[in-house]
Parts: structure tokens; C-alpha cells; sequence
């Protein structure tokens, strides 16, 4: 077996073990991966300059956060490296991290670096909830604002000029009037530490801090911006287009065995029992030569030294398993049994009136209902997760795709013994990841595979093992009620939601019967993510987690959050049934979690508020919002479309294809004390509908959104269109399916998803705020494209569809159900 | 049992011994140490794992190795020259048309899916030069990429298919001077 390590010329010198383990060869090769130079791009200089004056890799981690050593290194050669434990996955975030670092340095973008995450180099970082720019960026301007302070300090020692004298351009200082007289950042501090600690930002709950220090640097100001807000392209793009890019799929060390594990096929109902192994027949796998099996509990996997032997005998070792208890609704039947479950019941929202208003409406004051249904969906990443892992009694190096390396250094001390200090845990982009997939799985079968069998283990998922143990994103019912007056103003709207609590107990770990959350452990549908909380110990989790033992975390309490001054409702009610987690699916943070099946719904019934109004709906919604950042990107992306106004399905003809539109607002519901950090998003989708085939197809999608500052424009375009790909996927062809005792949607086929003839064309608008604070924007469009596309067919056929993904056999259904020709319900 | 099997993997022989039956995808990853091709579902569903066998794309995690003894392998990293030879220039540019214009487009997000799709967009380009859109929705449709960069895939190849045009014109009129010098 070749190893892809060995032989690059541009790799730093081997580092020196972290542990004293005697794989030396194995650390050498790692070593390579501890500053993550291939990523970088860094040439031969510069990444053996790294390796060799910084003592990064020799203990572990999270570096002290006031210190300005911990996120960023000036090179001799007057190029920095930032380390960050925010990561790329797939969205861009480090290039836009790198030109946040390089706008506040004052360096160009081609000076600066960045490293992979790891938790003997990095900071503490979660790349999720659409937080890596915005509070990632904001840790590494303040963290670059304080380096270029004390780099100006030591030139004006060197020129003996004020610092008011000095100027810097790419990182060299200048006598502003006798530009001669220059240092660079390089020869002034050139590898050395700056050894200073700074006054950090600090969150409570997710939300930024005022700094109480009187002694701050002062931050550039955006009119001087010239990095931050264009659209630099990104760095990872060459290497991943021409093949040489190393995802964790590729990670290859000496001395390495091939794992796979050996899984019942699709998940059982969380929080009722465990799997439990009944017998495994080792004959089953005796022609496979070199073949071991590793059983631990019920934990079952197979090493071996090809590759290929490892998948056959994973797929052909008999193993016989304790018949799953059949206690699953089913797909169709999941919405009904949160309707006749025994709820825990909280009102979330109840301002003026709106109960009697909605029971005993008054003269002039029109009221409808509607019920709203979300199926579960799946990450779906198009690798399915791997890791690497040397685990020996001395210490443990994990290489995985971890969103969060140190939150997954808990998992593995869990699963091994081992103490989070002794436990090196490395990132390797793998695919999208969209949140939790089953990356911590695959890092902790990797670390029990390594330690039962002696030896480096790479552990690979296979597609049925990711499809079938995901952490799915919630399945969600929604009844509505809502009032309008004889103006088409919203007088009540009342919003109760059905949905269950998280059981996120890991894979493995539910295996191995070693308890803990292995999942972020969202309970009602949506991470709780504060900083801190996703530490070596993470909190919430198993039965119910945050969901279910924390109201004000998941669900509804964060939509209320960035409802306030979406629709001008002056009475209002939320309420939120939640379903006990107990013989459910696992559940985690699925990009935008709750968010899909939330505005589905709530842009559909305020549709249908538009349509007994008698009103267009953007007109509609007109007159229901007065916050200008909303109205603004449902006006740049009406605008893009060319919306004229009309009532919806006022053109629906019997002609066999349907055409239609639709308009929604979006955003990602963001935990409490966010409230500064709020993305808006609208999006316009044009359908077709084959009345005779069912068939739905999003032709264009215009999709818009306000994200604050946005660090990289093209880099936002990109992702408003991968969500509306994505969108389209979920209003029309996702969703997890599964009979009374296990998941079976285990491949592409039976997980369907948008394919490259059925995508929409995209028309992506960035509503540009140069003096907002950035927040997230890989999540915001997302829910706006898939209430866009539900009205779109409402506009198209003058029949309402309450039930996403409007798959063929609903849309017929719905179609037959509906009488000819009159505006009606299905 | 294990076999020596003697392979043509872009434009170079190579020995590995394993199971003939040995799904080509672990050879070309593990034994040749290749990059380009990938595991994606190991079930010829989404398309990473994509190479062109004697120009036609293939699915390389269902195809035994024995399959292709005796045929050209060409991946990813292997795809300039393939296409320079294909197109009779001079020397390999560094990167394929469909390369440049999806680095021209900024389309990658995660990129994982694109080995495939770049296999594919070039097995389509050089079968039919200048595809209609319908013709490259029906080509691509079976290569899935969950970040939703199909509409850029899309601009690009035919952005690839412009760029390929004129590359070709050059080339004829350099061989014109050529033949006119002679």
C-alpha cells in the first residue's frame, strides 16, 4: 500500500510526538497534517518556518483565548498563518476568515494562511448555526485588530517614529512621509511569539458582549475596507477542481488497516432498546484471508489490510440481531401519532388576545385554519463519513470531519478511556456535511476499531451505514389559525407545533452501551450552541436533551426570537406540543433545523391569509411588515422576478401544464440573545406542474438575502444557490423513509434528492450591508425556497398542498381530491 | 484469490495484485494512490467515483478490475493530457477547459461530487461539442451533488464547450501554417 503522505517535498519536517507514542512513523506522517499546509497551500518555506519555530502540536488544546498567539503567527517572510477552529465545509468559510485577517492586518490576501482545525493547534471553534463569519470572523478581526497593534508598537520602537507616523500596506510599515523608512511585520517579529493577551470577544448564550477594557485596538473602519465585501475567489477551489484537494476520504497512514463496521440495516426507534447482537457466525468470513473481527458489546466491525477485504466481509459476516421492536408509526403515520400523543405542552408566545379574537371573530374580521405537515429529512452527504484513528494506551490522534473537533475529543474519550488532554483530534474536509451526519459515528468506530486492533484504523462508512444511521432532520406537524381584518391586516395568528424530542445518543456509543450524547443532542429540532456548551463535554442529548429538558433552546422559543418584527401581528399565540423522543428517530441540527417545515407552513397559511384578502401576496405582506431589512429582500427578489401583482391562482387554466408562482420569506431561527445576529431572506420560485404525471418542476428560482455585511458576496451568491437547489430537493423529493421497525431509506434511490436534469435556474441576490454586523448565511434561503415553492402550487393549480415533499403521488392526490376548476383545498 | 492483474491507468502499465473481482475504485485509491476517483455509495448511484475506460465514463466502485485489463483507465489527475492528445495540441494545458471554467465560475462548494462531474461534462464535450442545455441535463443527470451547484456545473460546460470551440479553430489554423510552410 502506497502512502500519500510520505512523499510530498512541500510538507514540514515531522513533528515531535505528542505523547512519546512509539509510531513515530505515524506521527511523522500526521505531522504533515498538524499545521494542515497541504490545505493551505503554504510554499515549502514558510510551512517548515511553521513547523519548526512553533511549538503548535506539542499540547493540547483549546489555546488560552485572550492571547493573541493563539489565532494567528507572523512569518520572516512577512506572511501570517491564522489558526481557527472554524472549518470548511464546503461553504467557504476559511477564505473568508483568511480575508478578515488580511483586511485588519492590513496584509494582502496571498500573505496569509490558514490551517486546518485541530486540538493541539486551534482555537475553539463550531463551524455550525451559520456562526464560522460571523462569530468566527468578529474572534479573528478582534484577535488581527490587537496583532497589528503591537506590530505597529515594535515598528515605531525600530523606526523610532510615533505610531501616528506609520503607515502599513501588505504588511510592511512605513514613515508616512519618508516612505523609504519601512519595516515589514516579518523583521519584526518573524515567527516569534507576540506573547500578549487582549481583552477577547466574549458570548453569553451565542450573543456578542459589549468589551468593558478602556485599552482596545481600534478596528479599521469599512470605508477603508478593500478585502472584506469583495469577491476574492476561493482558495480551496484549484485543488479541488484539478483532484489534488485531500479530503478525509484520502488520509492514508503507514502501517494502517481498513475498517468497516458491521451495523443493522437502517436505524430502530430511539430511547425503546439497544441493538443487541444474538450471534455472529466468524465462518460466514473465513474464505477472506487476513480478515479480523472486532466485537466490543454489540459493537461489531472488521479490519483488514485491503480495503476490499474489509467491505466484503463487512457485507457478508453473518450477524444475527435481536429483531427490532416494531413501534414505529411509519412514514405516513408519523404526523397523526404526534396528533394523539401526550404532549408536554408550552405556550411560547401569548401576546394581546388572539384566542378570542380567532374563536369570536368580530364584524368585518375573516379567520382561516390550516394544517401543515414536514416529513424527516437526511444529511445526505455525498461521502459518507470517515476517520482515521491510532488509539494506544499512551494517547490517541482521531482524523475526522468533525464540525467541532474539540466537542468530538468527549466522544472519544467516551469510547476509549482515555483522557480528552491525551486525545489529538484532527479535521479533514469530507463532503457536505449539512450538521450532524454521522461524523462523530465514524470517528468513534475508527477509535474503537483502532484500539481493539492494535494498529491505525481507517474507518469508512458505507452509504447505507450513513443513510440509515443519520441524525435526521425533524419531522414537523403545524396547525395555524389566523385573523385579517377588512384591510388585509393580520389581527391574530396562532401557531401550535407538534414535533418530538431529540433521543441523540451516538451510534457507536448506543453499541457499545457507553451513555452519552454523541449527537449535539438537539431536542426539538435545533442545536443549542452556545460557546462553552460544546466543550469536551457537551451538554444535552440523550432522552430528550435540550428539547426536552430545557424549553427555550429549541423549537418555537427561537422562532419567536426573529418573529417579532417579521409580520406586524399584534395578537399572537405559539404553542409548542412536544412528542416524547421514546420510539422515534434520532434527531440532529440539519442545516436551518426546523426551519424548512417552519415556514413551509407559516408562508403558506399567510398565503392563504393573501388569498381570503383577495390580495397579491407580496402586496399582501406589503401591508403586514414594516421592518425595511425584511420588505427589502422580498423586494430584490420580486423584483429580480419581475412580479406583477395578481391574487394567486387567478390564472389557473385546465391545460395539462400548470404554471405558477410563489413568494416566502426565510431565515435560520437562531437560539436566544441572537437577536443582533438575524439573517433575512425571501425567495420567488416559478413552477410547472404536469397535472397528468404529478410531476412538479421549479424552473427559477430568485433568491434573496440580507445577511449584514457580507465578507465575500460571490461567496454568499454561491451558497444562495446551493440552497435553492437544495430547497427545491426538500420541497419536492426528500424524505426519510420507514416502516414500523427500521429506516429503509438506505441509498440514493430511495432517498431521493434533486437531480442535475430537474435543478431549477438560479438567481441569486446579495442585499449588501456594509455597516450591519455579518451573520449567517448558509442556512436563510433555504426555508424561503420551500414555502415559495408550496404557494407556487397553490398559484399554479388553485389547489392547496399541506404536506412537503410534493412528491408525484401527493400531487395526484391532491389533483383528485380537489373539485375542477374552483379555488379549493386538499 | 488474489491475481496480478496488468492495468492502463492514464497511459502508464501497472501491476497490482489483488481479486480479480476487486472493485477498480480501491485499486485506483489504494494501490496507485490516485485521488480523483472516490467512494461515494460504492453502488453506482452518484457518480464520485467516475472514470473515463477507453473515453467512456464508468462507475469504478461496480466495476470488477479484471473488467478493465487490456483497456485505457483515464482519472481525473490524467484528464489535460488525455484531452490534449484527444485534441492533437502541442502539449497538455494544465487543466481541462470544464476545469478552468468551473474554477472561472467560482461552482465548487464542497467539491467531493466533482471528480464525476468533470469526468462526465468532458466524456459529454468530447462526444458532442456543443450541447444543447437539454443535452447536458440528460448527460449529467446522474451525477448527484447535494451542495446544489448543478446550475454552475451547467454554465460551465457550456462555457468549456465555447472555449473548446475556439481551442479547436487554433488548432486547425496552426495546422493550416503548417501545412502551407511544409
Amino acid at each position: 500500500m502506497r502512502n500519500t503522505h510520505n512523499d510530498d517535498a512541500d510538507k514540514p519536517k515531522a513533528e515531535k510526538s505528542p505523547f512519546g507514542l512509539a509510531r513515530r512513523e505515524f506521527l511523522k506522517a500526521t505531522g504533515a497534517v498538524v499545521v494542515g499546509l497541504k490545505a493551505a497551500n503554504l510554499p515549502a518555506a514558510q510551512a517548515q518556518s511553521v513547523a519548526a519555530v512553533w511549538q503548535r502540536g506539542v499540547t493540547s488544546g483549546p489555546p488560552d483565548p485572550a492571547a493573541i498567539d493563539s489565532y494567528l503567527a507572523v512569518h520572516p517572510d512577512n506572511t501570517a498563518t491564522i489558526f481557527t477552529g472554524y472549518v470548511d465545509l464546503g461553504q467557504g468559510a476559511p477564505t473568508m476568515l483568511c480575508q478578515v485577517a488580511a483586511e485588519e492586518l492590513d496584509l494582502e490576501m496571498r500573505q496569509v494562511s490558514i490551517v486546518r482545525a485541530d486540538t493541539f493547534v486551534s482555537t475553539n471553534g463550531s463551524t455550525l448555526a451559520s456562526r464560522s463569519t460571523g462569530i468566527g470572523g468578529t474572534e479573528m478581526r478582534v484577535a488581527a485588530a490587537e496583532a497589528r497593534r503591537v506590530l505597529i508598537g515594535l515598528a515605531s520602537e525600530r523606526l523610532k517614529v510615533p505610531v501616528q507616523d506609520l503607515t502599513v500596506a501588505k504588511g510592511v510599515v512605513s514613515v508616512r512621509r519618508d516612505p523609504q523608512r519601512s519595516v515589514t511585520y516579518g523583521e519584526l517579529l518573524g515567527n516569534k511569539p507576540f506573547d500578549r493577551k487582549f481583552e477577547p470577544v466574549a458570548y453569553s448564550a451565542g450573543a456578542e458582549l459589549p468589551r468593558k477594557g478602556t485599552d482596545l485596538a481600534s478596528f479599521k473602519s469599512r470605508a477603508e475596507y478593500t478585502i472584506v465585501g469583495t469577491r476574492v475567489p476561493r482558495l480551496d477551489t484549484p485543488d479541488k477542481v484539478s483532484g489534488k484537494y485531500e479530503y478525509m476520504q484520502h488520509v492514508r497512514v503507514p502501517g494502517m488497516l481498513h475498517g468497516r463496521v458491521v451495523w443493522p440495516q437502517g436505524q430502530m426507534a430511539g430511547g425503546v432498546t439497544r441493538p443487541k447482537v444474538v450471534s455472529v457466525d466468524e465462518q460466514s468470513i473465513k474464505h477472506i484471508p487476513g480478515i479480523r473481527i472486532v466485537r466490543r458489546n454489540n459493537f461489531i466491525g472488521v479490519v483488514a489490510e485491503r480495503e476490499w477485504d474489509a467491505v466484503r466481509a463487512s457485507r457478508q459476516l453473518k450477524v444475527t440481531w435481536e429483531p427490532f421492536p416494531a413501534v414505529f408509526p411509519g412514514h405516513d403515520g408519523i404526523h397523526d401519532n404526534f396528533r394523539a400523543a401526550q404532549t408536554n405542552d408550552l405556550v411560547i408566545v401569548n401576546e394581546g388576545d388572539a384566542l378570542s379574537i380567532l374563536t369570536q371573530p368580530s364584524a368585518g374580521v375573516r379567520v382561516a385554519s390550516a394544517s401543515y405537515r414536514g416529513p424527516y429529512e437526511g444529511h445526505g452527504p455525498m461521502a459518507p463519513n470517515c476517520a482515521v484513528a491510532d488509539v494506544t494506551s499512551a494517547g490517541a490522534v482521531v482524523m475526522c470531519s468533525s464540525q467541532s473537533v474539540y466537542q468530538t475529543r468527549g466522544s472519544i474519550s467516551r469510547v476509549t478511556g482515555l483522557p480528552v488532554e491525551k486525545i489529538r483530534v484532527q479535521y479533514f474536509a469530507g463532503s457536505n456535511t449539512y450538521g450532524s451526519s454521522c461524523y462523530t459515528d465514524a470517528a468513534e468506530a475508527a477509535a474503537i476499531l483502532s484500539q481493539e486492533a492494535g494498529k491505525p484504523v481507517r474507518l469508512q462508512l458505507s452509504r447505507l451505514d450513513e443513510h440509515g444511521w443519520d441524525n435526521y432532520g425533524p419531522a414537523h406537524l403545524a396547525e395555524m389559525r389566523g385573523a385579517i381584518d377588512a384591510t388585509g391586516k393580520i389581527v391574530a395568528f396562532e401557531y401550535q407545533a407538534w414535533g418530538h424530542d431529540g433521543n441523540g445518543v451516538g451510534t457507536a456509543s448506543q453499541l457499545l452501551a457507553v451513555d452519552g450524547p454523541s449527537v449535539g443532542g438537539p431536542g426539538f429540532g435545533a442545536p443549542a450552541a452556545g460557546d462553552g456548551q460544546r466543550g469536551a463535554a457537551p451538554a444535552g442529548g440523550r432522552g430528550g436533551g435540550r428539547g426536552g429538558g430545557q424549553p427555550g433552546i429549541g423549537g418555537l422559543y427561537q422562532v419567536r426570537i426573529s418573529q417579532n418584527d417579521m409580520y406586524d401581528v399584534p395578537n399572537r399565540r405559539m404553542v409548542e406540543h412536544r412528542v416524547p423522543g421514546r420510539g422515534y428517530l434520532k434527531l440532529g441540527a440539519l442545516r436551518a433545523p426546523l426551519d424548512p417545515p417552519y415556514f413551509f407552513a407559516q408562508e403558506g397559511m399567510m398565503d392563504e391569509l393573501a388569498y381570503l384578502a383577495k390580495l397579491d401576496p407580496w402586496e399582501f405582506r406589503k401591508r403586514n411588515i414594516t421592518n425595511p431589512r425584511w420588505l427589502g429582500v422580498l423586494k430584490a427578489a420580486a423584483e429580480a422576478a419581475k412580479w406583477s401583482p395578481r391574487v394567486a391562482a387567478s390564472t389557473v387554466t385546465d391545460a395539462k401544464t400548470a404554471v405558477g408562482r410563489g413568494i416566502a420569506l426565510g431565515t435560520h431561527h437562531l437560539i436566544p440573545n441572537q437577536g443582533d445576529r438575524i439573517t433575512f431572506a425571501a425567495a420567488v420560485v416559478e413552477i410547472e406542474v404536469d397535472k397528468e404525471t404529478g410531476v412538479v418542476v421549479a424552473k427559477h428560482v430568485y433568491g434573496a438575502m440580507d445577511c449584514g455585511l457580507a465578507v465575500n458576496p460571490g461567496i454568499v451568491e454561491s451558497q444562495i444557490v446551493g440552497m435553492s437547489v437544495h430547497g427545491t430537493s426538500l420541497a419536492l423529493k426528500e424524505e426519510v423513509l420507514f416502516n414500523q421497525t427500521n429506516v429503509t431509506s438506505l441509498d440514493w434511490n430511495s432517498y431521493q434528492t434533486l437531480r442535475f436534469g430537474e435543478h431549477p435556474a438560479v438567481t441569486p441576490i446579495v442585499v449588501q450591508q456594509l455597516n450591519e454586523k455579518s451573520s449567517g448565511a448558509g442556512e436563510e434561503v433555504l426555508p424561503a425556497v420551500v414555502g415559495a415553492i408550496g404557494n407556487a402550487f397553490f398559484d399554479a393549480t388553485g389547489v392547496r398542498l399541506r404536506q412537503f415533499p410534493l412528491t408525484p403521488k401527493r400531487v395526484l392526490a391532491a389533483l383528485k381530491s380537489a373539485p375542477a376548476k374552483t379555488n379549493r383545498s386538499a | 484469490m488474489a491475481n496480478e492483474l496488468q492495468l492502463r491507468v492514464n497511459d502508464k502499465m501497472w501491476t497490482v495484485t489483488a481479486p480479480p473481482e476487486t472493485p477498480l475504485l480501491y485499486v485506483l485509491m489504494n494501490d496507485l494512490a490516485l485521488q480523483g476517483p472516490r467512494f461515494g455509495c460504492g453502488l453506482g448511484q452518484c457518480g464520485c467515483c467516475s472514470v473515463l475506460v477507453d473515453g467512456v465514463e464508468l462507475r469504478s466502485c461496480i466495476t470488477p478490475t479484471s473488467r478493465v485489463v487490456g483497456k485505457a483507465v483515464t482519472t481525473l489527475e490524467w484528464l489535460p493530457a488525455y484531452y490534449a492528445l484527444k485534441m492533437k495540441l502541442a502539449k497538455p494545458p494544465e487543466l481541462h477547459p470544464l476545469q478552468e471554467a468551473l474554477i472561472a465560475e467560482q461552482a465548487v462548494q464542497c467539491g467531493y461530487c466533482y471528480n464525476g462531474q468533470i469526468i462526465k461534462g468532458a466524456e459529454l464535450l468530447f462526444k458532442t461539442p456543443q450541447p444543447t442545455e437539454a443535452q447536458i441535463r440528460s448527460a449529467m443527470n446522474g451525477h448527484i451533488c447535494r451542495c446544489g451547484t448543478y446550475p454552475r456545473i451547467l454554465s460551465a460546460i457550456q462555457h468549456a464547450s465555447k472555449a473548446m470551440a475556439a481551442t479547436k479553430l487554433s488548432a486547425a489554423a496552426n495546422a493550416m501554417e503548417e501545412v502551407a510552410r511544409a
